[in-house]
């Protein structure tokens, strides 16, 4: 096993991982968290890529993984700043419970 | 993988398991902490010392942060009342699972794992600095942008309009 797959099979892992806890958790907050493990582990395979690609020097994967690390920092504060305005509204945050389109 | 990036790879795959599985919001976002910062060591045996330190400061310290806040202004319902129905914890866990599976499929028969392993690229903080200026300018004005947006919106949303307009 090359070094590229053993990452690789790493952030496979870490993307099922996140998208089980994002399927099957309940509380918004912690389907955010799941959200935000996937885009973690698509930013290893950015580095990984670029590490053991063809053209290091160029560091194309490194500056796509701080541009994609930037982009989930604002997703993570919309995201929460929307479970704060759907928890005023409807006082929980299960998403089994919030089931009405209209307010 | 050396055997450090090993044991590094195992310390964030159990904090992110654990971080799933905890019902206790705090612990869970505690849990998360150690796998973000599994995910920046793991940066930096991989060689990208920058992107490592630009993870701590942005996920370890400002997004588990954050979560913490809203865990907090949103306490009462921060505890799952009852547990998941056996069902959908099911389905979820055979599609992450299929998920999974297909992944590493595609991984393994792939012509990338033939890849000639090279020796680590050597880069300082002015290389990464130049091609920001340089080649990648415009996307840095474009997430600066995005990120400007994203402030605004996130403190409109977020503002409670009953108590402005009292």
């Amino acid at each position: 096993m090359t070094p590229l797959t053993g990452y690789l099979l790493v952030a496979a892992l870490l993307f099922s991982i996140g998208l089980a806890g994002a399927l099957t958790r309940r509380n918004a907050i912690l389907v955010l968290i799941g959200i935000e493990l996937m885009l973690n582990s698509a930013n290893l395979n950015f580095i990984a890529f670029w590490r053991f690609g063809p053209h290091p020097e160029k560091m194309t994967g490194m500056v796509f993984a701080l541009f994609s690390i930037g982009v989930a920092a604002a997703e993570a504060a919309l995201g929460l700043a929307l479970i704060l305005a759907v928890y005023r509204h409807y006082k929980t945050i299960d998403l089994d419970q919030i089931d009405a389109l209209k307010g | 993988m050396t055997a450090i990036s090993m044991v590094l790879a195992c310390i964030t795959v159990a904090g992110a398991v654990t971080a799933m599985t905890r019902r206790n919001l705090v612990h869970a976002v505690l849990a998360l902490v150690v796998a973000f910062l599994g995910l920046a060591t793991l940066y930096l045996t991989l060689g990208a010392q920058f992107v490592g330190f630009a993870q701590i400061l942005v996920y370890v310290g400002a997004v588990s942060i954050l979560a913490v806040f809203v865990i907090l202004l949103t306490r009462g319902a921060s505890l799952e009342a009852d547990a998941t129905p056996a069902s959908k914890w099911i389905a979820g866990l055979l599609i992450a699972a299929g998920t999974f599976g297909l992944l590493g499929y595609s991984i393994g028969s792939s012509r990338v794992a033939r890849f000639a392993v090279e020796a680590p690229p050597q880069t300082t903080v002015k290389q990464i600095g130049n091609a920001l200026m340089g080649a990648y300018v415009l996307p840095l004005e474009v997430v600066g942008l995005l990120l400007t947006a994203a402030l605004i919106g996130a403190v409109i949303i977020a503002v409670d309009d009953r108590k402005v307009s009292r």
